[in-house]
């Protein structure tokens, strides 16, 4: 094999690899640009096998997006809508109560709650939805509020994030999850989300997240009008914040969905760049524990693939997941245990349940 | 580097149980490292092929009833049908006006259709100058039942009425006790491979399928590359293999579990592996989807089937991913390769 990756003109990457070295920019550009998705999968696999053995890890969780109005609304999303629009909608405290209760006899772990940038809610209503959903369901884990949504309730609690995350906190939240990262290019930002808080905003708020301990996700939105350069300046930007606080869990790279989207007229991702960009993210951050192939977003068979290609995590059991059914994901939107069990199996990995903060719950 | 591995790399044959060792390996970089390395000693050109055509099923009426099937409606069904002539035409037309090169004519097993019936259709298609890839081994062996005269005889009145290869359906899993139980009013394996071999000697080319996934073990699949090699020793005649996994819904096996994509990889690298002598293997965007049909282009796949303007048999098991020619080509580009129309025998258009 060793052979291979040498011809593919990746022994210099394949040396470093095996002696544990950080990868320098100009190798992250080299995978990039390599067409070689095999020698891609087996350096990013030298990794996750060192990193995470055999286990392939998945959870079972329950989405709530508590309301799709957005003041944001950026050119990739087709989930956010103007509070005008004949489609907004929001939930009131106790439709999220119903929503958890709904599902209280499965064996949930963890509650996965995002929503738009709302312009009138106020900071009591996210204190009481964290509140309500624990009242209901004591020992889930609540995920919730991306960085993003997290500046933007500081800001109108007139609150520091840190007195923010704080009440939060008390209120039940658990950790947070990894959306809104995007893309941090400023020239990114500037054309597809301007309204929305900066690479370096978002990377700060994560940064005070993890000081008070709070892990967290971090996410990549690809394929749509951002470089190689400037994928690789947010993944590097990702991975100097990791060294600093080492609060991050799992980097999720997310597969851009044009239908419904401004941007419609980009080609979806294809199987092979969907599996580039995890088998790179794997390669170059080396200081994240996980990598997840997110299978609603690139379908459940790519996902299990994607087990050999870096990633060791395919997310969880999600049922309502609407963001991405908005923008034409076609995915099937739940997966039983057993058929995520089975798919890892098949797949020669082991399958092991955890809980958000990846404890144990069983290997199957 | 393995012995195993560096026999393949020497375009040495592999044994059965060396293949079986493969199949077991769940080592997905090395089954694709090594299925690369056959292609590209067969297929040295970054090059990626496909073909315009469209799937017509002049019936679904069929005696057959095979359990893994969605598709078929049997003789007392009210509901079945026969494609007229005037349909098949429009079809016919349509294929033509996009480009299509070929008609993949095929359809159930009917109870009282005369060879007649047949060599009239294959008449009625050639006035519209297209090449026909019809009737599966099944229903070649079935027409001779209906009238009485040998595999020969049907295949050589079939060629001059019009035929020009044959598809290589109906394979599913060459294994008589597989075939007893999945589908056991079909013909059996000899009769399968009989047709094909009498195909190839009247100088017709014809495909061959595996449909994997349902009862068979996999010493069984294995079985089936080894009959598809030996007549391929004998005759030459197949120009390409087309591994696809069963489709379980709507089926009377709709409680088996469906063939995940990494077993699908794996199958379709043995494929290239253990076939050293069939020239061209094809993704099966069609069950596969185009996320995992591109990615097979790395595990052994030269050839990403056809555009399917029509296509019934697989939608009625419940999977529907369409992929227009457009779509196909932008799917090859970007894995780095040459997207080239051809004809059935591989022969480039253009």
């Amino acid at each position: 094999m060793d052979d291979m990756i040498k011809r593919a003109g990746l022994g210099g990457i394949l040396d470093k690899i095996k002696a544990n070295e950080r990868l320098t920019l100009d190798d992250g550009a080299a995978l990039y640009r390599s067409n070689d998705i095999l020698a891609l999968g087996y350096l990013a696999n030298l990794v996750r096998e060192r990193k995470n053995g055999n286990n392939a890890y998945f959870i079972y969780n329950q989405h709530i997006n508590y309301s799709n109005i957005c003041t944001n609304l950026c050119k990739f999303c087709a989930f956010g809508k103007d509070a005008s629009s004949p489609q907004a909608y929001e939930m009131t405290i106790d439709d999220i109560r119903q929503k958890v209760r709904e599902r209280l006899d499965e064996p949930i772990t963890e509650i996965h709650m995002v929503g738009g940038i709302h312009p009138d809610l106020p900071f009591s209503y996210y204190l009481e939805a964290l509140a309500a959903i624990k009242e209901v369901r004591p020992e889930v884990h609540i995920q919730a509020f991306t960085c993003v949504e997290i500046a933007h309730l500081a800001g109108i609690a007139k609150l520091s994030v840190v007195e923010a995350l704080k009440e939060l906190m008390v209120a039940g939240l658990g950790s947070i999850p990894g959306g809104g990262a995007e893309v941090f290019s400023p020239r990114i930002r500037a054309k597809t989300c301007e309204k929305k808080l900066s690479g370096e905003g978002w990377i700060e708020v994560a940064k005070t997240a993890h000081r008070l301990g709070l892990q967290s996700n971090a996410t990549m939105l690809y394929g749509h009008i951002e470089t190689i350069e400037e994928r690789l300046e947010h993944l590097d930007m990702l991975r100097r914040a990791q060294d600093e606080t080492g609060g991050f869990m799992t980097f999720i790279p997310l597969a851009f969905h044009p239908k419904n989207t401004e941007l419609a007229d980009v080609a979806k991702s294809s199987g092979i760049e969907d599996l580039r960009n995890i088998a790179v993210a794997r390669c170059f951050l080396d200081n994240f524990p996980h990598i997840k192939a997110y299978w609603v977003m690139i379908g459940i068979k790519l996902a299990q693939v994607a087990l050999s290609f870096g990633a060791d995590d395919i997310d969880g059991t999600v049922k309502e997941e609407i963001i991405t059914r908005m923008a034409g994901g076609e995915s099937e939107q739940s997966q039983a245990r057993q058929q995520l069990v089975r798919l890892i199996r098949e797949a020669g990995r082991v399958p092991v349940e955890r809980d958000t903060l990846f404890n144990v719950i069983k290997t199957y | 580097m393995n012995r195993l591995d560096q026999k393949i790399i020497d375009g040495a044959r592999i044994s059965r149980d060396e293949a079986l060792t493969l199949a077991q390996s769940f080592d997905l970089h090395r089954l694709g490292f090594l299925a690369n390395a056959v292609r590209q000693r067969l297929h040295p050109e970054p090059r990626v092929t496909y073909v315009i055509d469209r799937n017509i099923n002049y019936t679904d009426i069929c005696v057959s009833a095979c359990k893994f099937c969605a598709f078929f409606k049997a003789p007392e069904d009210a509901a079945g049908s026969v494609l007229s002539f005037a349909e098949l035409g429009q079809k016919i037309e349509e294929t033509l006006a996009l480009g299509g090169t070929q008609i993949l004519l095929q359809g159930g097993l009917h109870p009282d259709k005369p060879l007649a019936f047949y060599e009239e259709m294959l008449a009625f298609i050639k006035g519209h100058g297209i090449h026909v890839h019809g009737f599966s081994p099944p229903e070649i062996n079935h027409f001779a039942a209906i009238s009485g005269l040998a595999v020969r005889e049907v295949l050589i009145r079939l060629q001059r009425a019009g035929l020009d290869s044959i598809p290589g359906g109906g394979a599913e899993i060459l294994c008589d006790r597989v075939r007893q139980e999945i589908s056991p009013r079909k013909c059996g394996t000899d009769a399968w491979l009989a047709v094909m071999e009498e195909a190839h000697n009247l100088g017709m080319r014809t495909t061959a399928t595996m449909m994997f996934g349902h009862v068979e073990t996999l010493a069984e699949r294995i079985e089936h590359l080894a009959r598809i090699r030996d007549l391929q020793d004998r005759t030459g005649g197949f120009t390409a293999f087309i591994p696809w996994p069963f489709q379980p819904d709507n089926t009377a096996l709709a409680h088996l579990a469906k063939t995940s994509a990494f077993t699908y990889l794996t199958m379709l690298a043995v494929s290239r592996i253990f076939l050293d002598n069939v020239d061209n293997i094809q993704a099966s965007w069609v069950t596969q989807g185009p996320k995992i049909a591109q990615l097979s282009l790395f595990f052994g796949a030269n050839d990403f089937g056809s555009t399917m303007i029509e296509e019934n048999v697989v939608a009625a098991a419940g999977v529907h991913f369409r992929l227009s020619e457009e779509e196909i080509r932008h799917l090859v580009t970007e894995a780095g390769f040459t997207p080239c129309q051809r004809v059935m025998d591989y022969i480039l258009v253009g």
